[in-house]
Order: C-alpha cells, then sequence, then structure tokens
C-alpha cells in the first residue's frame, strides 16, 4: 500500500527548563487513505509530534518523509511553500481570520496557491462548503459563526488545495458531543469516500475507537500501533 | 502578491480609527514640513536675492581701520616697540586713481560692470526734522548698470538726475521720514559743516530699510562740490560680477593688486546670511522631530497591530505563508499609511502655504513686503512624500520583521 508519511527515528530535546527528552525515536508510517488517531496521556509528546510531522518545527533528528519528499533539512520557505501544497491543518482553537467571511478564509490558502484562477477558486470553496453543508454561512464574518460551524470552515480550508494530508491536533477538543460527531462523521466520510488521509490527536476514546488504526503514545515512544 | 495586498487592506480597514490616528501623524509632519519649508526658503530666497541687488558683489574702499604699523615700528623693525594710545591716522576715506582703476577692473573677464563714486555721511535738514544718512556721488547709467535703478524708482525719473545737477534721488523711506515729495528741496549737510539745498527729482525702494532709510543718490560733481573736494575725489568703486559665487575669489586678487580693501557680498551681508542659516536649522530640525514622533506612533500602532494578530499570523504561516510573506503584510500597512498620510500632508502643506502668502505682513522699516514670501516649488513636495514614505517605511520595518521571525509553533502551543 501506497503511504503518504513516514518517519525515521524523530527524537526530540527541550533544553528549557532543563535537557529532557520529549519524543524517543518515532518511527511512523502512514498509508494513503487512512484515518488514524493519535492518543495518549497529557504531556507525552503528541502535539510536539504533530508539529514535527507539519513540518513547522525544525529542530529534531532524524527524517521526515511526506509524499516522497525528503523534508528534513528544507529551508523554511520550501516547507512552507510544501505545507501550502500539500499539508491541511484542522487546529483545537479554529483559528480563522476574524476579518474575512467564511468563503475568503477558505480561498485564502488557494490563492496564495495559486494553482486556480480567483473565479474557479471561489467555485471549489463553495463546493467544500456545500459538501460540509454551511454553504448558507459563505458570506458571514467568522466570528459570527457557532463553534461547530466555524470548525467546519476551517475543515473546508484544510481541505480546499486537495491536501495529502490532514492534521488535527484535538480537533473536537473544544466541542460538544454533538459536533463531535459531526466532526468525526465528516473525517470518516473524507476518508472512505474521498481517500483522505487524516491524523488526529484526541483525547476522546470514542473517537479514537472509530477511526482506523489508533496509535498510543506514552513518554516520547509509541507503545501501541 | 496581490493576496498579500488583500489581508494588508482587509486588516487597515479593519481598524480604520487606529489606521486614520496613524496617517495623522504622518499628515501632520510633512504638512508642517511643506508649509515650513516654502515660507523659510521664500524668506531666505528673499533675503539673499535683496542682499544681492542692493549691495555690490565686490566693494572697493579705503579702510583707514586697517592694522597699520606703528611708526616706531618703522625705525626699530624687530625690536621691542610698545606704543600706547594709538590712534588712527587722519586719512581721508579717498581711493586714488578711482577711475583708472575702475578702467581696469573693466577690463577683467569675470565683471559685468564697475561705478566708480563717493559716499558720504550726511544730516538731511527738511523744515524742523534733521536725519542722519548718506549720500552717493555716482555716475546713474553706471550705478543703473549695476542695481537696475531704472527698475527701483518709485517716482520721478532716473534720467531727471543727469539733467538735474542740484537733483537728488532719495530712498522710500529716507522721504517718508522727512515728510518731503518729489519736487521738494532739502538742505545737506556734511560732518564738516558744509550745506548745499538739493531738489528730489525721484524716489527709489531697494526693499531694505537698511538702504531705503538712509540713503540718496546725487551726480559725482555735485558731492564732490558739497564735501569741496577735487575733482578726482572718490571713495568707493562698487563691481558686479557676471556670476556672484565668484566674489569671494576675486574680491582678495583685487585687494591684493590695489593695495584697497576688497569685501565681497557674502562678507558685507554676513549677519542677513546667518538668517538664512538659522532659518534652514530651524525648518529641518521641527520637520524632522514631527516626522520622528509620527513615525513612533506607526512603530507603536504596528507593534499593537502585530501583537492582536499572533494567531493571524501563525495560522497564515501554517497555512504556507513564509516569513517574507507576513512581512510583507505588515510592510504594505505601514507603506500605505506612509503615502496616504503623505499625500494628505501635501495637501495640508499646499493649502497652509498658501493661506500664509495670502496673509497680510507688515515688514515694517526693515524690509518693504506687505506679505510673507512663500515658495511654490514641486521639489519640496517631491522631499515631502519621500520623507513621509522613507519614515514609515524605517517605523514599520522593524515590526514587520518581528512578525516575519514569529513562530507559529509557540502561539498555537500557547493557547
Ligand atoms: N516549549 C517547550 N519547552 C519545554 N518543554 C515543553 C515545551 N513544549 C512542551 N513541553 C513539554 O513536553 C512534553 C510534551 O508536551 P506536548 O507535546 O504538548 O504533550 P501532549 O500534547 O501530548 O499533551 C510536556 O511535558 C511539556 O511540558
Ligand atoms: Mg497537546
Amino acid at each position: 500500500m501506497e503511504n503518504v508519511l513516514r518517519t525515521h527515528k524523530i527524537t526530540k530535546y527541550f533544553y528549557d527548563p532543563e535537557k529532557f527528552q520529549v519524543l524517543k525515536g518515532i518511527d511512523l508510517t502512514v498509508n494513503r487513505g487512512e484515518f488514524l488517531s493519535l492518543v495518549g496521556k497529557s504531556g507525552c509528546g503528541k502535539s510536539t509530534l504533530m508539529y514535527i510531522l507539519s513540518t513547522m518545527d525544525t529542530d529534531y533528528e532524524g527524517e521526515l518523509e511526506i509524499s516522497g519528499q525528503r523534508l528534513t533539512g528544507k529551508s523554511l520557505n520550501e516547507l512552507a511553500a510544501f505545507r501550502n501544497a500539500h499539508i491541511g491543518f484542522v487546529f483545537q482553537f479554529h483559528y480563522l481570520l476574524p476579518e474575512f467571511t467564511a468563503l475568503q478564509n477558505i480561498m485564502i490558502p488557494a490563492l496564495k496557491l495559486a494553482r486556480y484562477s480567483r473565479a474557479e477558486v471561489e467555485a471549489r470553496a463553495y463546493a467544500k462548503l456545500e459538501m460540509l453543508g454551511i454553504q448558507d454561512f459563505a458570506r458571514k464574518p467568522t466570528n459570527k459563526l457557532s463553534g461547530g460551524q466555524q470548525q467546519r470552515v476551517a475543515i473546508a480550508r484544510a481541505l480546499i488545495n486537495d491536501p495529502d494530508i490532514i492534521m488535527g491536533d484535538e480537533p473536537t477538543g473544544n466541542l460538544d458531543s454533538y459536533n463531535t460527531h459531526m466532526v468525526f462523521d465528516i473525517f470518516a466520510e473524507l476518508t472512505h469516500r474521498y481517500k483522505q488521509t487524516i491524523i488526529a490527536v484526541t483525547h476522546d476514546d470514542e473517537f479514537a475507537r472509530k477511526s482506523d488504526r489508533i496509535i498510543e503514545m506514552s513518554d516520547g515512544t509509541i507503545i501501541s500501533n | 502578491m496581490t493576496l498579500v495586498f488583500e489581508i494588508a487592506k482587509t486588516h487597515l480597514l479593519s481598524k480604520p480609527k487606529q489606521t486614520i490616528v496613524a496617517m495623522l501623524g504622518v499628515t501632520f509632519g510633512i504638512g508642517m514640513f511643506v508649509a515650513m519649508v516654502s515660507l523659510m526658503t521664500g524668506l531666505n530666497d528673499m533675503t539673499e536675492n535683496l542682499a544681492m541687488t542692493s549691495s555690490p558683489d565686490i566693494h572697493i574702499y579705503h579702510d583707514n581701520t586697517l592694522e597699520r604699523k606703528s611708526i616706531a615700528e618703522e625705525i626699530n623693525p624687530g625690536g621691542v616697540n610698545v606704543v600706547y594710545h594709538s590712534k588712527p591716522k587722519n586719512e581721508t576715506p579717498k581711493v586714488r586713481n578711482a577711475l583708472r582703476m575702475a578702467e581696469i577692473i573693466r577690463k577683467h573677464p569675470e565683471v559685468r560692470g564697475v561705478s566708480a563714486q563717493l559716499t558720504s555721511q550726511v544730516f538731511y535738514n527738511y523744515g524742523p526734522i534733521q536725519l542722519n544718512g548718506q549720500v552717493s556721488g555716482v555716475d546713474i547709467l553706471e550705478e543703473d548698470r549695476l542695481f537696475n535703478i531704472q527698475g527701483k524708482m518709485k517716482q520721478g525719473r532716473m534720467e531727471d538726475l543727469i539733467v538735474n545737477q542740484d537733483g537728488i534721488i532719495m530712498g522710500t523711506g529716507l522721504a517718508r521720514k522727512l515728510k518731503a515729495k518729489t519736487g521738494d528741496r532739502v538742505v545737506i549737510t556734511t560732518p564738516q559743516g558744509f550745506t548745499m539745498t538739493l531738489k528730489i527729482v525721484g524716489l527709489f525702494q531697494m526693499g531694505i530699510g537698511a538702504i531705503d532709510n538712509v540713503k540718496s543718490y546725487a551726480n559725482i560733481s555735485t558731492v564732490q562740490n558739497i564735501l569741496q573736494r577735487d575733482k578726482s575725489y572718490l571713495t568707493d568703486i562698487n563691481i558686479k560680477l557676471y556670476d556672484f559665487n565668484l566674489a569671494k575669489d576675486i574680491a582678495p586678487e583685487f585687494q591684493k593688486t590695489f593695495g584697497y580693501k576688497a569685501e565681497d557680498w557674502e562678507t558685507a551681508n554676513a549677519t542677513m546670511l546667518l538668517g538664512v542659516i538659522i532659518r534652514n536649522i530651524l525648518t529641518y530640525s521641527v520637520s524632522i522631530t514631527l516626522l520622528i514622533v509620527a513615525g513612533f506612533g506607526i512603530y507603536n500602532i504596528l507593534n499593537m497591530t502585530i501583537m492582536n494578530k499572533m494567531k493571524d499570523i501563525a495560522i497564515l504561516k501554517a497555512m504556507g505563508f513564509s516569513g517574507g510573506d507576513v512581512k510583507n503584510i505588515f510592510m504594505i500597512q505601514s507603506l500605505t499609511i506612509g503615502l496616504l498620510g503623505s499625500v494628505l500632508g501635501l495637501a495640508i502643506g499646499f493649502l497652509l502655504s498658501y493661506l500664509i502668502a495670502q496673509a497680510p505682513f507688515d515688514g515694517g522699516d526693515v524690509l518693504s513686503i506687505d506679505h510673507l514670501p512663500v515658495n511654490f516649488k514641486l521639489k519640496y513636495y517631491v522631499v515631502g512624500i519621500l520623507f513621509g514614505v522613507a519614515t514609515t517605511a524605517v517605523a514599520g520595518y522593524l515590526p514587520s520583521r518581528k512578525a516575519a521571525k514569529l513562530d507559529p509553533i509557540e502561539i498555537i502551543r500557547g493557547q
């Protein structure tokens, strides 16, 4: 099976307040179309690993490869361009740009990528909104939307450039159970219908259980795979 | 790039009050700069103009206050000679062979015109009024070539002096003080006590009180008569050059050749020209101060914006915006504020200059002006906008660079 993401012996230390090894040689392979949950006790290093996988943290030892490209050692600008084209993010806090409408928020990564014309980008963004059932809010400023609606806009934004992988750090951590279910259903549909690869850190056991694969971490290592 | 512009525009428009306050800071600085520089350079140009049109480029005269050797020094050179209470020699201010000198000077390739003349301190008496002043005996046609007397006549005709041996052309300020008019007769008394009655045939105005309030022109022979001197008695040689900037170099040459004091116009008008320097210092220090204040305003506002937009910056970077893109977003905001603020500042500056130029202003006895001179030169507007944009670029650069360097993980983790 084709793999989308591969790591080799990823190791990371924090030096403040004292030297402390937070990740201890993480080896991980993620296949295309997999819906993967990353679980583990608070403080075991899940977020730290996600920042490395997402290419935003470059201060680590080991190797990272996404879609066949070796990303370890690339410059910050190269990594930014790579994220734009290949990675979608969904954070715990939705992180939408408050001055822009829902539609504009979704369009921004695509306009940055400049693969399609503005009209095409707008049509594609609108299609994502429809897919997630929030097309009615397209022209609304995002700070006028509810938490669940905002998170759906954020998912639409993560999808706009057809990324190879979507990463979420506790994407449902700030949502009620109704919205948590909805986000889970969206993720499940994306993976099963559209072969979208997703890695999500979660504390929600039910959420994890329903995903394709669970990776459990403890003290900077993967204990079950 | 258009996306970066759009984001910058949205940021600016989402906080209109803050944007306008930052802009007005620049507007105020640039507006003041343009208004001040227009007025100050107007005053400077006028001062220089007056200094140059009313005084000769080079003035040759007998300076009997020049340091001279005592007679003891001549007899006993190199010895210890102490002379107490040494007084100036009793010399007339006569310049010997002045006409011959004038002929030689006239042949100098840089010289445009020469006027040999004699001047004397005199009292003007008209009715009960007695005023201290100065009379110059001139060949009025020569003098006209140097100072364009023709163009400065306020009453009467310059040529009337040639036909009227006992005529006099008087400065307007002097005439006003004497309450005399063209056609009136004034009595002139020399320091030696000689008197003569002369008829006012015209009035001139140079525009500076220092001349218009004290000076008159008469014929050379008339003044020689009043002073009871012979036909060769001349005291001054006035010279105009083709290029007045050369006066400083040519004056010492003449002084050496002829052995008389040769003074250039800059030295003669040193106090007046000092004002030019002071006004320049004032204009630039005030304007730069205002701009620095405006710059700090922009720096602060941009810093604040970036603090408020940390999350946005983090998400933009996570989505694939490079540090350069983020820097551009904030530099564009800063430069937009600078550009709009400056353009508005130019408009305000122009309006202020226009109002200053309209307002009546009485130069009093010192300068004969009724409005302040204001320059309307494109140059200052160009400098103004460059200043404004440069200040905002500098003020915006540091916060923008800080935004570019923000680590998105720090911000996302911090939540
Ligand atoms: N910037 C940092 N400097 C020092 N220690 C850190 C930093 N960020 C996280 N840590 C520590 O690293 C460990 C793992 O953190 P994190 O990856 O956030 O855990 P998780 O997301 O699994 O709860 C924790 O003990 C945390 O205190
Ligand atoms: Mg975490």
